[in-house]
């Protein structure tokens, strides 16, 4: 077998970040939709560590905690967003929320 | 050596099929749990490649923090009546092809630059060495990114006021 080297995992992370799309583009329920985010914030993370351990250099898992920092963040305010939502419209499908489509 | 390849090998298994089965799942309950196996998957990952302090985030921050806010709020807005429905939009087909067209184009960058991707020798005379990943995270993080740490701060201390204020009845 291989050794698995900086191109397996950038691989792996553009398989991710390609699923994520999928998921944020194509499912109705918005729950899900934040989910995909975070694949595809996960996906950026793999890469991040995958140059910081090819390169010895620690500077790339300080970006990935930053951008965990931000996945956080961006969870708790689009849940609370998601709440707000529900209890104003009743519903979590995203095609449903279309009071600006004109 | 081999080790390390089987173990990479099934952590992408945990990953991508975790990620996959995130995105069709009708329940989003099945969708959170499988969610769960794809960053344990990430965690793995991390710890093969000697990020022994990303891997304990990971599974702190990830696992323990952001799941148990999806789950909350799974439980607290009722999902029954939308796991019923249609799960994806009318635009799937174009949506679909618009991703295989980027995957496209990224699995032609990576082919293209494959050569750029032999790095030379690592170079470990430049770490001190008996220093930990946990030692080298933290005088990189409260050395030269003092300043950025501290403005993730505020940046946290605006999601938190702004989810309290989003989820609140009235203000």
């Amino acid at each position: 077998m291989h050794p698995i080297t900086t191109v397996h995992y950038l691989a792996l992370s553009a398989a991710l970040l390609l699923i994520g799309t999928v998921g944020v583009l194509t499912r109705r329920n918005v729950v899900i939709i934040l989910m995909s985010i975070e694949l595809i914030l996960n996906a950026v993370n793999i890469n991040l560590i995958a140059f910081s351990h090819a390169l010895q250099n620690v500077n790339g898992q300080i970006f990935a905690i930053f951008v965990i920092t931000d996945a956080v963040a961006e969870a708790a305010v689009g849940l609370g967003i998601l709440i707000a939502l529900f209890r104003n419209k009743e519903t979590v499908q995203a095609d449903e929320i279309d009071l600006l489509k004109w | 050596m081999l080790t390390d390849t089987i173990l990479f090998y099934i952590f992408a298994l945990l990953v991508l099929g975790g990620a996959v089965l995130t995105i069709t799942r009708h329940s989003a309950m099945h969708a959170a749990i499988s969610l769960i196996v794809s960053l344990l998957g990430v965690a793995g990952l991390y710890l093969l490649q000697q990020a022994e302090f990303l891997f304990a985030v990971q599974i702190v921050l990830y696992v323990g923090g952001i799941m148990l806010l999806f789950l909350f709020v799974i439980m607290l807005v009722n999902l029954d009546q939308a796991a019923k429905e249609r799960q994806f939009n009318k635009q799937w087909l174009v949506a679909l092809v618009a991703v295989a067209a980027v995957g496209a184009q990224v699995a032609y960058f990576i082919h293209a630059g494959l050569d750029s991707f032999h790095f030379a020798a690592p170079l470990v005379a430049g770490t001190p060495a008996g220093l930990g990943n946990t030692e080298q995270i933290a005088d990189t993080l409260f050395g030269e990114y003092l300043l950025p740490f501290e403005i993730a701060s505020v940046l946290l201390l605006v999601a938190v006021v702004g989810s309290v204020a989003m989820a609140k009845k009235r203000i």
